[in-house]
């Protein structure tokens, strides 16, 4: 690892992209734990029944809020434990987008900034909103 | 045939999707939702839904392999995301009014434009000229490494490049996908950006655009975890496995028959659509 005392140069693109890779990664192993280990509970209590997903009815309320999911997530219910790893891999790339406001802010990039806090906040709408409908 | 054949089978086929769409560069996303609709009989909501959350596993987790090579550009890519986000929300929010059968037949014509786009060939010069006016003020032009140290680019056609950027975006909120084809058209064609720059650009930005719709697909209670389960992690695991072996591999044969795979799947597609199977 170089050190280097010069600020700016800490933030340099490639070193912002490492960064962006890492925070990528670990969201994804996480989220994919979450799904293994509910998708394992799913198949032992499910496992015998019969697929409903030939005929559209939308998924229950529980599956469909964070509220819900978190509630069925820590009764340790398969679905529940599947749902947040989902909820965990979608908010990866918003994680990662709003490290890239963090990192365009430390390089003085004001108009980066900006376009970066623009794409947040319609991610923000998308998911917090999504996620808050009854 | 129960919950667990049915799961296992579901894996094994997204876990082939991912491998031949990783080692072929043409993504494994395009045919989840045949795959789901036409020989699973799933409602194609649903597969929408899992293909969309696979579509942002294998984006995410393909970034294991790029950021380490200093391809990416991503001013370029954070600028064209306000374009991919506010398309992949009309998107989703076309997804709830069309017709399960329009859908099904829009999606047999992407697959068709995307199995066109696979046959083309690559522009392999990257033909430069004079720096362009808003690239410049956007400050989008880099340098990618190259044998002898650093290639510079100057980047063109940025409005084009964001118009494009946005129907790729509605494309990926309405039908569940990457629209790395797409991407890679607007990045490489019109903005004349390097072939690597662009297509490791594109797999940046593809999480960020399918995370955009994915809390309106949520909300709708489009996700099923029992169905996603098989599907995030089938992609997943095919798709790491088949970046791995992409140095040598002989890629060409194979890029051809899974073109070929795709244009039926598309002829399938828009058939159904067509006569009320959806």
């Amino acid at each position: 690892m170089k050190h280097t005392t010069n600020r700016a140069s800490r933030w340099t693109d490639e070193r912002v992209e490492e960064i962006l890779g890492k925070l990528l990664i670990a969201g994804v192993i996480l989220a994919a734990t979450f799904v293994l280990c509910g998708g394992a509970r799913y198949l032992i209590h499910y496992g015998a029944g019969l697929p409903q997903y030939g005929v559209f009815h939308g998924e229950p309320a529980d599956l469909r809020t964070l509220s819900g999911i978190l509630k069925d997530a820590v009764a340790l219910h398969g679905e529940g434990l599947i749902q947040l790893g989902i909820v965990l891999l979608v908010a990866t790339p918003i994680a990662r987008v709003a490290f890239s406001v963090f990192a365009f802010a430390r390089q003085r990039d004001i108009l980066y900034v900006i376009l970066t806090l623009i794409v947040l906040s319609l991610l923000l709408y998308s998911f917090v909103g999504g996620l808050n409908q009854p | 045939m129960n919950i667990l054949n049915f799961s296992l089978l579901i894996g094994l086929g997204s876990f082939v999707a991912g491998f031949l769409g990783s080692l072929t560069g043409l993504g494994g996303g395009v045919v989840i939702v045949p795959l789901l609709t036409l020989v699973f009989k799933v409602d194609i909501r649903y597969a929408i839904g899992a293909s969309l959350v696979s579509v942002i596993a294998t984006s995410s987790g393909a970034a294991a392999a790029y950021v380490r090579e200093g391809y990416s550009n991503i001013r370029i890519g954070m600028f064209l995301e306000i374009a991919t986000t506010v398309g992949a929300l009309v998107g989703a929010f076309l997804t709830g009014m069309l017709a399960t059968s329009a859908i099904a037949v829009i999606f047999g014509l992407v697959l068709l434009y995307s199995a066109y786009l696979a046959a083309r060939p690559r522009r392999e010069e990257n033909d430069n000229g004079p720096p362009d006016r808003i690239a410049t003020l956007l400050r989008m032009d880099s340098d990618y490494p190259i044998a002898t140290g650093r290639q510079s680019y100057h980047v063109h056609g940025v409005p084009g490049g964001f118009s494009l950027m946005f129907v790729a975006g509605v494309l990926s909120g309405l039908l569940g996908i990457g629209s790395g084809a797409v991407k890679v058209l607007a990045m490489d064609q019109i903005m004349r950006l390097p072939f690597k720059v662009s297509t490791t650009t594109s797999n940046f930005m593809i999480g960020v655009t399918a995370a955009a719709s994915a809390g309106v697909y949520l909300s709708r209670g489009y996700i099923g975890p029992g169905l996603v389960m098989p599907v995030m992690l089938g992609v997943l695991a095919g798709s790491l496995i088949g970046a791995r072996s992409l140095t040598n591999a002989k890629t060409e044969t194979l890029r051809v028959v899974f073109s070929a795979v795709i244009v039926v799947l598309g002829i399938e597609m828009i058939f159904n659509g067509l006569t009320g199977k959806f």
